[in-house]
């Protein structure tokens, strides 16, 4: 068989190539049925993630007026301004709490879960994904009543037990806090869900064996069950953190990123300023800015994955 | 492929076209005309109902004309309506004419049919638009959309007559009672007589609602509040006029006095709050328009029969109030230009915009001052005559007032909804920072907007 996998095929061995054969051979080979299957996806990729990115990427170069070619004097502008540089701290500091509750909440639901046997563990699983399964901006919604900054249900029952009311959303750190508290809500039933998956698939005997050796349930933990979970947990975590910078929709509703731009993220400033103020080339430039880094931390990561795969094979 | 009728942007812009205009698919379609279709994207109105009156109007139209009439009507939660006016500029396909927010009018100038002609007719009949609505709707010196009854309001102070009355000592109805005169002491409505009564009401435990985080109610009452003071933080070439401003200071001082009489979580308030505040009986004052009253009257009527409309306060530099208006624009790119101009004329006429108000309970306002006397101002009760002060009259010796004008407006439209002037309040009453330190952040954003 030949070197690019065209597929043997019954028939005189040496018959001369004619046209019609050629093209039925070429159909026939394994790289052309694959793309061909695969060219649905290719057509969904490259028209809602790989065309609407790259005509970001334009636009981001364009003048306020769509007029002319500035180059990267947008994100120029971007850099010079206080207020991005708010939300450049603060979107980070948002991901990367957020996602590090979320995994290490995720991780600890997953090991409780696991150990409830498994009759009654559909039950729960099912609950905990909830708050995943709930539309966000729904969610964020029944969130938002719970804070609201006048009738905040959590302030009646603080009041209730002799506590002082919290100013959820009016006061800075306390409106950073709720819009990570919903994003953690809502986002450690994914972690849970993989974690769980991937303690399932470590082999009992490898805890077997540890035991033996006289493993604590703390060794076990750190020398069999991470090792045999880290490619998840980094595939986990770079997702998460790709979508938590991504996040718009907590944001949006529960503070429109105030007080005083305080608690704006990447996406919630560039709808503020591309769409509402009408600054599409800079709303561009804000919404594209983490794109080179979180690209460098995601090749990174899969080559680390990808390594480690090998080394397992 | 170009011959072939079948292009990138072609298939493009008629996606973007199709997403757009589906967005409230409510098709309506009048009259077997030969005047061919038009479809026309209205504001959502708020009032159950108030878009009654432009289904009436276009059907009639609509029949009158032989002009197929089709109606969307796209509500601003969410955005709904700024995002479609976007998708539709950009790919240049959608609805014949659609309603602007008071900014977008100046972001689409360019691709907005002039409508001088239309303008010219409807000032010869009915006197001059007000200033605010022609500093919106005229770019380059000609009008770019009609500035429309539906959707446009003003944002006077909604106050609580017995609460006032009983902490502050000011009974506004004889202030301002429901005639076209000034009562003994509306000279003394003043922007310190404001601040002593939201001192009074805020011990008696009614504090005043005024919103001071970043939506369109705290930044237009915040707008109102600095020209009052003649607080312009650019002039109108959008130059920062910042430093040396003792108008500014003083502006900004005032409102930071004032925010110690206000609940503490102001900053976060939306433009929901305040009429939250004041339907639950909390408050004793904010500034909106009847919408607030409307929904007390249905929901707490103990609370709207002790409601009074009166104007904003006045300031050293005269009495404004806060007022943000609708237009309809024209796409250039629109297929029946003509016909639109023409349901816009007539929509423009006074029985239409009288119908208008009276569906939306008194809520619109038409853009001509002469018609400032539509009978549903002296009529909506209870009580009697609670929104006659509403619309901006001859003698409340006023002048209605955008935020950041004379700024340009794509830079203004930039402050208004970065909301530059609610922040500049928020950096030295909540964050702690000299007044110096807030104005200075405040000239190196404008000035960064400026930019690219």
């Amino acid at each position: 068989m030949a070197l690019d996998a065209t597929t043997a095929t019954a028939g005189p061995a040496m018959a001369p190539a004619r046209p019609g054969l050629t093209l039925q051979r070429f159909a026939r080979r394994r790289s052309t049925i694959a793309f061909l299957m695969a060219l649905p996806l290719i057509t969904v990729i490259a028209g809602l993630v790989a065309w609407p990115a790259g005509y970001a990427i334009y636009l981001s170069t364009l003048n306020r007026r769509m007029t002319s070619f500035i180059g990267l004097g947008n994100f120029e502008i971007l850099l010079d301004s206080e207020t991005f540089l708010m939300v450049i701290w603060q979107s980070c500091f948002f991901a990367i709490t957020a996602v590090v509750l979320k995994a290490l909440l995720g991780f600890w639901l997953a090991h409780q879960l696991h150990h409830i046997p498994t009759k009654g563990q559909r039950i729960w699983r099912g609950l905990l994904l909830l708050p995943w399964v709930v539309p966000p901006a729904l969610s964020t919604l029944g969130w938002w009543w719970m804070f609201d900054p006048s009738y905040s249900s959590l302030n009646w029952i603080l009041n209730a037990i002799g506590a002082p009311s919290v100013p959820w959303l009016g006061e800075p750190w306390w409106a950073r806090i709720s819009v990570i508290i919903v994003n953690v809500w809502a986002g450690t039933p994914f972690f849970m869900i993989m974690y769980l998956a991937a303690l399932k698939s470590v082999p009992d005997q490898l805890y077997e064996a540890a035991a033996i050796d006289g493993a604590t349930g703390w060794q076990g933990l750190r020398y069999v069950t991470l090792p045999m979970m880290r490619n998840i947990i980094s595939i986990t975590v770079l997702f998460s953190l790709i979508v938590t910078f991504a996040n718009y929709d907590i944001v949006r509703v529960l503070t429109n990123g105030g007080p005083r731009d305080l608690t704006h993220v990447f996406a919630s400033y560039a709808f503020q300023v591309g769409v509402l103020a009408g600054n599409i080339p800079r709303g561009a430039a804000v919404s594209l800015f983490m794109f080179p880094l979180l690209a460098i931390v995601a090749f990174f990561v899969l080559r680390g994955v990808n390594q480690r795969s090998k080394e397992m094979a | 492929m170009a011959e072939n009728g079948v292009t990138r942007r072609g298939v493009m812009r008629s996606g973007a076209g199709v997403v757009a205009a589906g967005t409230l698919a409510a098709p309506m379609v009048h009259a077997q005309g030969t005047g061919g279709t038009i479809r026309v994207a209205f504001w959502d109105h708020w009032v159950p109902g108030g878009n009654d009156a432009l289904k009436q109007l276009s059907a009639k139209w609509g029949e009158q004309n032989r002009v197929n009439v089709q109606l969307d009507f796209i509500n601003t939660t969410g955005n709904q309506l700024q995002l479609t006016a976007a998708a539709q500029a950009q790919s240049r396909q959608g609805h014949d004419a659609i309603s602007l927010t008071p900014w977008d009018v100046g972001a689409y100038a360019d691709q907005l049919e002039p409508v001088d002609d239309v303008i010219q007719r409807l000032v010869a009949k009915y006197g001059p638009i007000n200033p605010i609505a022609e500093y919106l709707g005229k770019h380059g010196g000609k009008w770019r959309g009609v500035p429309a009854t539906s959707g446009t309001q003003a944002k006077p102070a909604c106050v609580r007559l017995d609460l006032l009355e009983q902490h502050a000592g000011i009974d506004v109805r004889a202030m301002w009672p429901a005639e076209n005169k000034r009562g003994p002491n509306a000279d003394q409505w003043t922007w310190d007589t404001f601040l002593k009564a939201a001192e009074a009401c805020h011990k008696a435990g009614v504090p005043f609602g005024l919103p001071m985080g970043q939506f369109s109610d705290a930044v237009d009452w915040i707008g109102a509040l600095f020209l009052s003071y003649g607080a312009q933080i650019t002039d109108d070439k959008g130059n920062p006029t910042i430093r040396g401003n003792a108008n500014l200071r003083q502006a900004v001082d005032y409102a930071v006095r004032l925010s110690k009489f206000l609940p503490g979580d102001v900053w976060a308030w939306d433009d929901a709050s305040n009429n939250r505040a004041l339907i639950s009986g909390r408050s004793a004052l904010v500034f909106n328009p009847p919408s607030a009253w409307a929904v007390a009257k249905r929901d707490a009527p103990q609370v709207a029969e002790k409601c009074w409309t009166v104007p904003m306060p006045a300031g050293p530099a005269g009495r404004f109030l806060a007022y943000l208006p609708y237009t309809t624009g024209i796409w250039a790119f629109g297929r029946n230009k003509n016909a639109a101009k023409q349901l816009l004329e007539f929509l423009g006429q006074r029985d239409s915009a009288e119908l208008t108000t009276n569906t939306s309970g008194g809520y619109d306002i038409p853009p001509f001052a002469s018609m400032a006397d539509f009978k549903i101002w002296e009529t909506q009760n209870p009580p009697t005559g609670t929104i006659f002060n509403y619309p901006l009259k001859d003698h409340h010796q006023a002048k209605y007032a955008v935020a950041y004008s004379p700024a340009p407006p794509e830079l203004a439209s930039q402050m208004y909804i970065q909301a530059l002037n609610t922040k500049v309040i928020a950096r030295v009453a909540q964050g702690g920072e000299s007044l110096d330190s807030a104005l200075g952040w405040l000239e190196r954003e404008i000035n960064n907007m400026r930019r690219g």
